[in-house]
């Protein structure tokens, strides 16, 4: 657990970054930091390992005050992930990662051998071990962040817009696998970020500030979305939290999935014509995976990969009201393709479908 | 070209180049170690920073013959003795290197430094494991500069008879005799060139984590 009580930092210019902050991360849950620049989140996190100290008030680390702390040995019990990484520039990708147990007195060698199963545990292939951090691509190197950061397995992490410094595809992916990884290792993360989707989306518990260094609310991702505590809030959250808090209701069986006809590649233009309904007729692979959609009217002779239109995306059966209701909106046939976890086709939803789903039950349980 | 008084002198010009290069090295060295503490300060203070700096450069205008003279004066020691020429010439070394020593650390990306300060290393470990280590491309181009000015600047001391390469040229002058001139024009070029290639392996040595450049 880490909490903050009446943490207040003033500059001597009488700026005051954080106001009279209390706050909470309970063990073993991600809570994130959010708020507009000059909310103060940043100096707040900064102060949890002391980089910055607090003017007045308390951080406790686990019920212990980290004022009376040794400042270095405090943040060698916390994992620090940072914006650019900040790798090592002369250290080889395994040295870096082992930087913080060789600190903490290990033997380099141990340390190295642990470093080797959290690169690989971060989705780098061992063989990037004796590389340096110039010969890795951004994303890359902000996996080697967070592995550095988890090495010396820290009871507490920092993270400071750990996946804003890449592209977008490449955040999506560092994303979903550090939500994975976090599953299996339950550390007691607080995350800063400007970017509220990002928050929605990870966070166990979010705490959105405002400029000034103040709380404004503190709450789950949903009940951020459903009950924001005041305007900044539900001005912060954005204008489609309607939209978006369907990301947090689970399917679970509520929309009526329809059946599709469905043809493989190769099949003459007849075919394709016979299986349409409507203007497009949906591409399967062997094992029934889709492909995409065609126009059989544009077909002569067989399908080809040419004819598909890959404008849909195919939502998982088990997955959010949020995908069910974007792959039918997306599909250029108007028609939602679902699959299962293997990725094969159980069949198709219209947006009238979700839409009656939801209006059924205003009440869905949400995903967390 | 009269190789055969190079041939009868080759003890001599040995003994000679062996001076040389102690007096342009051992300098090379000293400035180097006192350099590295005054560029951390430098470094460190923003105040100090264009204090040191503008001292050392002010350092680096005045006349390295007339350093030569005054040193013996302030020192206490006699006009020949060779540690006025080492001296001075740390004098010179320190005055090019504080800088060099301070933009060196400098050049190191502030999220390393952030970084290293944030995994727990304390203040000490993290100037000699992570800012000077990263540091040593930017002190080794300063370094190279120093040891050619060194080769160049040590040859002046011959106009005070202290034996090195620059011996050559006075005794050359004096007996209107090109050979020993050459000879010593040629030997200090080698001896730069030398000095300036150590350098460069020494710094590719200790960087082997820097892109490798392509020649063009």
């Amino acid at each position: 657990m880490i909490k903050f009580e009446n943490v207040t930092k003033a500059y001597p210019d009488g700026t005051v970054a954080v106001d009279g902050l209390n706050l909470e991360a309970p063990t073993g849950k991600l809570t994130i930091l959010v708020g507009p620049s000059g909310c103060g989140k940043t100096t707040s996190l900064r102060m949890i390992n002391r980089l910055i100290e607090p003017t007045s008030g308390t951080i406790y680390l686990d019920d212990q005050p980290t004022s009376g702390m040794d400042a270095a040995l405090l943040r060698r019990r916390i994992g620090y992930v940072i914006q650019h990484a900040g790798l090592f520039p002369h250290k080889t990708i395994v040295d870096n990662v082992a930087t913080m147990p060789v600190l903490l007195g290990e033997s380099r060698q141990k340390a190295r051998i642990k470093a080797l199963e959290l690169i690989e545990r971060v989705g780098l292939p061992a063989s990037f071990a004796k590389r340096y951090p110039w010969q890795l691509s951004g994303g890359q190197q902000q996996r080697v962040g967070v592995a550095r950061a988890l090495a010396s397995d820290p009871a507490f992490m920092l993270m400071d817009e750990p996946f804003s410094a890449v592209d977008p595809v490449v955040r999506g992916q560092l994303q979903d696998e550090f939500l994975r990884l976090q599953r299996e290792i339950g550390k007691t993360i607080i995350m800063v970020t400007h970017d509220i989707d990002e928050a929605l989306k990870l966070g166990d518990q979010v705490a959105v500030m405002r400029v000034g260094g103040k709380l404004a609310q503190m709450a789950s991702p949903s009940e951020l979305l459903t009950s924001p505590a005041d305007e900044f809030v539900a001005d912060f959250v954005g204008r489609d939290r309607g939209y978006r808090s369907l990301g947090f209701t689970k399917t679970a069986g509520a929309v009526a999935i329809g059946e599709e006809a469905v043809i493989q590649l190769g099949a003459s233009a007849d075919e394709a014509r016979a299986k349409a309904s409507g203007a497009w007729v949906l591409v399967v692979d062997g094992s029934r995976k889709p492909l995409g959609w065609a126009q059989p009217e544009l077909v002569r002779g067989e399908v080809t990969r040419e004819h598909l239109n890959l404008s849909g995306i195919p939502a998982v059966v088990s997955g959010t009201m949020r995908q069910l209701l974007d792959a039918a909106l997306s599909s250029p046939s108007r028609r939602g393709v679902v699959v299962d976890e293997n990725g094969e086709l159980i069949g198709t939803v219209t947006a009238t479908d979700v839409v009656k789903a939801i209006e059924a039950e205003p009440h869905l349980e949400t995903a967390r | 070209m009269n190789f055969e008084w190079l041939g009868r002198q080759s003890d001599n010009i040995v003994f000679l180049l062996g001076w040389h290069v102690l007096l342009a090295v051992i300098p090379l060295i000293l400035g180097l170690l006192i350099a590295l503490p005054l560029g951390w300060w430098a470094h460190r203070s923003r105040r100090i920073y264009p204090l040191l700096v503008g001292v050392a450069g002010l350092l680096y205008t005045v006349p390295s013959l007339a350093l030569f003279v005054l040193l013996p004066l302030v020192l206490g020691t006699k006009i020949l003795d060779p540690l006025n020429i080492v001296a001075a010439l740390t004098i010179y070394t320190v005055a090019l290197l504080v800088r060099v020593v301070a933009d060196a650390l400098e050049s190191v990306p502030e999220d390393t430094v952030q970084a290293a300060k944030a995994m727990g290393y304390r203040g000490y470990q993290s100037l000699l494991k992570v800012e000077l280590p990263v540091g040593v491309p930017v002190i080794s181009a300063g370094l190279r500069v120093a040891a050619v000015s060194n080769v160049s600047l040590v040859s002046v001391a011959a106009l005070l008879g202290i034996p090195q390469l620059g011996s050559l040229f006075t005794q050359g002058f004096q007996l209107r005799f090109f050979t020993p001139i050459i000879a010593g024009i040629v030997l200090c070029v080698v001896l730069a060139m030398i000095l300036d290639g150590l350098i460069i392996l020494l710094n590719r040595w200790l960087t082997p984590w820097t892109p490798k450049v392509v020649a063009s």
